[in-house]
């Protein structure tokens, strides 16, 4: 018969219809301002500087190395090394980014400048209200804005970040055990240190107290 | 009497009313003008507020056939959304292209949207509410609908850009083709009122039998006129399944792909104005104008009647535009030729045979039967089987 096939169309639109007015599982949207949906763990968009610490500019793990700068391949970092050095996390003097820009509307989220960081100071964000007035200003991220705590990385990536945490921990251990052994070394060297500065103080001593003579 | 039944009366009236007590302040030289006026802003104001209405209702039952929410966004429920559409597309930058004929490029969306609302003049919205009472009333009303043709062919001309004249000429072939049907799907309920008056035309059938009404669609050829006449409406208004002229996967827009802004609104205006013009007109040929459906319900002012009607017709559209797909061309052309045409000529066929039987069971049994037999034999050779061959290039290979 003519008209069959519309006939059941008509009657499976219509079940949509009055079906989406009965159960709410029909309707898939997400009413996006007011409900949202749970990111993945994986999410990425554009990058961000991890800090430890309290202060941002004390903690920055940024050494200005520039290995993301020159790998970058929409070149959209932009970095200036600073003439003088400043104590990083681990307390060795390094230079840190006098500058540190991302232009945001040139970067494509391929994360090179994360994987090639050998200081683990370059993430990705998952922010994506990035919407901004000024299509220029507001979307060339300075120091200041890329800077993100050390916690909030946990709370946005917690696996990765609490393998990198365990690693920097390790790195840290290794580092106060050196500095322990040092220390140690400094000071069981030390009574020997003195009797032998007191032994050299006294052999000098010798000539010295000869010399005028 | 109870007191609704003094008052309806007057409410039914009140429109007539009001325009004549309006009308006996200016002097009598001016009254035939003021009238007119009067009636072309009520008509305009009226039918613009219900296409408004339209685009929301439209976009708000298609997205629930698709298990969305529709737009819920700009006021309560989304209401304000046509509102907001229109500060959109009076802001929007008006491009025209440089190439195009400027004059004949303006003038297609004013001429459209003026012809199809030149078509309610002759529609009976309520009792006693028509701008015109025409004894060639149809007449018009097919006559003024035809000159969208030439509006159509002029925006596709005038554009200078290969999609809008492919879209014309498709729209063009298309609305040539289906307006045979449409006219000769009329013609049956001409027979029967032996009048082109669409006020004739519906006083007729705004009587009972019992508490049912006879309105033409409740004999069997006038059904079948109906369902071919609403098939024709749809494809003369353009709208899916037959929006073959805006195919949006070949020829981006059709005919108004080289439009935007506002004269892109008045097109989008002129099409569902167009579709409320045919609605009308099927309303007032088939399901009795502004009559009530149940002589009990007849104290309900005639108007609100005829918005209902209307109201439900253009739910089914929604409806159908939210099931089919869209046709080929040749499918198009042959439900034309090779099913409206002659389901309309055996119609009227059908029509002429009621009219000479003596009224009773063998009447309906012949008439039904008239209507379902050709309904099945047209049907089949719409369905025959297409034997699709391997197809081989000749060129390229």
């Amino acid at each position: 018969m003519v008209g069959e096939g519309i006939l059941k169309g008509l009657a499976e639109t219509a079940r949509n219809f009055f079906g989406s007015y009965v159960s709410k599982d029909r309707l898939t949207t997400v009413q996006y301002p007011e409900q949202r949906e749970p990111q993945i763990e994986a999410t990425r968009d554009f990058p961000f500087l991890v800090y430890d610490g309290a202060d941002w500019k004390q903690g920055m793990r940024c050494v200005a190395c520039q290995i993301c700068e020159k790998e970058c391949p929409p070149k959209c970092i932009y970095i200036d090394k600073s003439k003088d050095k400043k104590p990083d996390a681990f307390g060795k003097p390094q230079f840190y980014p006098a500058t540190f820009n991302i232009d945001i509307s040139v970067c494509m989220s391929c994360q090179i400048c994360v994987e090639v960081c050998p200081f683990d100071a370059i993430k990705m964000d998952v922010d994506y209200h990035l919407s901004s007035e000024n299509r220029f200003g507001g979307l060339l991220l300075n120091k200041q804005r890329l800077s993100k705590s050390n916690e909030y990385y946990n709370a946005i990536h917690p696996t990765e970040a609490a393998a990198i945490d365990a690693q920097r921990a390790e790195e840290q251990a290794k580092l106060d055990a050196k500095a322990k052994a040092a220390a140690d070394a400094k000071a069981a060297a030390e009574p020997k240190a003195a009797a032998e500065a007191a032994l050299a103080r006294k052999v000098p001593a010798q000539p010295s107290a000869g010399d005028p003579q | 009497m109870t007191p609704t039944a003094l008052f309806m009366p007057q409410l039914d009236q009140i429109f007539v009313t009001a325009s004549h007590w309006l009308l006996s302040y200016l002097p009598a030289a001016l009254q035939p003008l003021a009238s007119a006026i009067l009636s072309v802003a009520a008509i305009i104001v009226a039918f613009a507020t219900l296409f408004a209405l339209t685009t929301l209702l439209e976009r708000k039952g298609l997205g629930r056939m698709q298990n969305r929410y529709g737009p819920n966004r700009v006021g309560p429920c989304g209401l304000f959304q046509p509102l907001a559409d229109g500060v959109k597309s009076l802001t929007k930058e008006d491009i025209v292209p440089i190439r195009a004929d400027r004059a004949v490029h303006f003038m297609a969306p004013i001429l459209l949207v003026t012809a199809c609302f030149m078509g309610y003049a002759v529609l009976p919205i309520g009792r006693n509410m028509v701008m015109v009472d025409m004894n060639a009333g149809v007449l018009f009303f097919f006559a003024v609908g035809s000159s969208m043709e030439l509006a159509v062919f002029m925006a596709g001309w005038s554009s200078r850009s290969k999609y809008s004249l492919l879209g014309a000429m498709r729209a063009i072939a298309q609305m040539i083709s289906y307006e045979v049907p449409l006219v000769l799907a009329s013609v049956v309920v001409l027979m029967q009122a032996g009048s082109l008056s669409t006020v004739a035309i519906v006083n007729m059938q705004a009587v009972y039998s019992g508490i049912w009404p006879h309105w033409f669609v409740f004999t069997p050829w006038g059904f079948a006129g109906f369902v071919l006449f609403m098939i024709a409406a749809t494809a003369e208004s353009n709208r899916s399944p037959f929006d073959l002229p805006e195919g949006e996967s070949e020829i981006i827009a059709g005919y108004y792909t080289e439009y935007s802004g506002f004269k892109f609104a008045l097109f989008f205006l002129g099409e569902y104005i167009g579709m409320f013009a045919t609605s009308g007109l099927a309303i007032t040929l088939f399901l009795g104008g502004w009559s009530a459906p149940f002589s009990f319900l007849t104290w309900v002012p005639s108007y609100l009647w005829f918005f209902a009607k209307l109201l439900t017709i253009i739910a089914i559209f929604i409806w159908i535009r939210g099931t089919l797909p869209r046709l080929r061309m040749d499918q198009l052309m042959n439900l034309a030729w090779q099913f409206m045409l002659p389901m309309t000529i055996f119609n009227v066929l059908t029509a002429g045979v009621w009219h000479y039987m003596p009224g009773g069971l063998l009447r309906w049994l012949v008439c039904s039967t008239m209507v379902v037999a050709p309904c099945i034999l047209f049907g089949s050779g719409l369905k025959q089987k297409k034997k699709f061959q391997v197809r081989t290039y000749h060129f390229s290979q």
